[in-house]
């Protein structure tokens, strides 16, 4: 159990959000608080990228609010990995001191040796980060991510463009970082993926809240038409 | 004596030219970067009233008549000019500040665009990283580093092959202030041709050089950071 302030539960109150005339996020009100991986699911377009980046304070609400339960200095205690991560033009290890010194944290090396090991790149701790592989690319991402020491992790669609065996490398680190305390906010589409992360599924379509449910009753008895749909592989638009 | 010879000989006269105009290219070089590099950046990240416009007349000073800079340059320094009491016009330092003010705006106009270009795509990284503004700043001139090296050959290049400006306000004084294209357009003209190719030789072999070793270095840097 974390000893310090906790932003948990971020609470987002009757939160809308739009790009010109179009609306992105509608009127959302959701509670995210402590526990098990929260995944954020529906279709393209749905929403869910701008909820996650709302949550971590990278964008403003029109109208509505995001709040946290304790609202001091919530971004240090939050990280997030997006679908195509930056890499920063210096090594792996370099990427991994970067993150530490942004986050305030001494840039001890037995302290980066043991990030890139815990995603199983110990070994390329010297090579250049933008040549390693796009799976390798996605686990130092999230090691740059830990290296935060976060309270919560934001995840959007962190394996949309691997291959299974990097999806598998990457879903493995995410569940030990589950196991490690660290609450699990992710998006994605991929319903085998919900099924073996999710403890609690935020369902959205068209900007709109519709389920949010322990994830055992969202795939055994959805709400909604949308989400039942969504589950059998029909096209929601 | 050919070009070549006085090349191979080693004459005196020819490498004193050669040296002074590597002190006066460099230095401006150095003092436009360090003006310039941070400019760029600052118009890259921030927004404020008149941006647009200011990115305009900066992109526009990229193509500075030199004999224009050199006039502005001898105004400025004249003894009756605001910096006149400097006594600098028809010195290097003159020369120095003439070059800088003809590659400065194309430093910052080429840094600014390559920010605002690694900008677009670092800047949920960077703030998500909470990173301050100056701290985003230092990340992306360090990563743009390779970009910006090929923008400080570009301004080296300009101000090595510039002859108007260095002309009006160094004032071509033999031993003083000759450098290579003004000692080229003034041999041209009394009919010494040898001492003119062979400095043109130097000249273009010594942008080549520069361009080679940052090439080799640039290479070297991608290969072992990405």
């Amino acid at each position: 159990m974390r000893d310090r302030p906790t932003s948990l539960p971020i609470r987002f109150d009757a939160v809308t959000y739009s790009a010109g005339t179009t609306a992105i996020l509608r009127e959302v009100s959701l509670s995210i608080g402590a526990g098990p991986p929260t995944v954020l699911m529906g279709p393209n377009g749905s929403g869910k990228t701008t909820l996650l980046k709302m949550a971590m304070g990278l964008l403003t609400p029109v109208s509505g609010r995001v709040d946290y339960a304790d609202q001091k200095d919530q971004a240090r205690r939050h990280a997030f990995v997006f679908q195509k991560p930056v890499m920063l033009r210096r090594t792996a290890a370099r990427n991994i001191a970067f993150a530490l010194k942004a986050a305030g944290r001494a840039n001890d090396p037995a302290v980066i040796a043991r990030l890139l090991e815990s995603v199983g790149l110990g070994a390329l701790a010297d090579r250049p980060a933008r040549r390693l592989s796009g799976g390798e690319q996605q686990r130092l991402a999230l090691a740059r991510a830990l290296a935060r020491d976060p309270e919560v992790l934001f995840l959007d669609e962190p394996t949309a463009s691997l291959d299974p065996a990097a999806t598998k490398g990457v879903e493995d680190i995410i569940a030990r970082t589950a196991q490690a305390g660290v609450k699990i906010v992710m998006a994605t589409h991929d319903l085998g993926q919900a099924r073996r992360l999710a403890g609690e599924i935020v369902f959205l379509a068209n900007g709109r809240l519709l389920e949010q449910m322990p994830a055992s009753t969202f795939f055994t008895n959805p709400a909604t038409t949308e989400a039942r749909r969504f589950l059998a592989g029909e096209l929601v638009i | 004596m050919s070009a070549l010879e006085l090349i191979v000989s080693g004459d005196a006269r020819l490498f004193a030219i050669v040296g002074l105009s590597l002190i006066v290219t460099l230095s401006a070089t150095f003092f436009a970067a360090v003006i310039g590099m941070p400019l760029g950046a600052l118009i890259a990240l921030t927004r404020f009233p008149g941006r647009n416009a200011l990115i305009v007349i900066l992109n526009g000073c990229m193509g500075l008549p030199p004999v224009v800079v050199g006039l502005g340059v001898f105004l400025l320094l004249s003894r009756s000019g605001p910096l006149g009491e400097l006594g600098i016009l028809f010195t290097p330092q003159a020369m120095i500040i003439a070059q800088a003010v003809l590659i400065g705006p194309i430093i910052a106009a080429l840094t600014r665009q390559v920010i605002e270009d690694l900008w677009a795509e670092y800047r949920d990284e960077l703030v998500a990283m909470d990173l301050s503004r100056t701290s985003r700043v230092a990340t992306l001139l360090w990563d743009a580093r390779f970009s910006l090296m090929t923008i400080l050959l570009a301004g080296f290049g300009r101000a090595a092959a510039e002859v108007g400006a260095v002309m009006i306000v160094g004032g071509n004084i033999d031993g003083f202030t000759r450098v290579m294209t003004t000692t080229i357009a003034l041999e041209t003209s009394k009919g010494n041709l040898a001492l003119a190719i062979g400095l043109g030789l130097v000249l273009i072999s010594i942008i080549l050089l520069i361009n080679a070793m940052a090439w080799a270095v640039r290479g070297w840097a991608e290969r072992h950071a990405g």
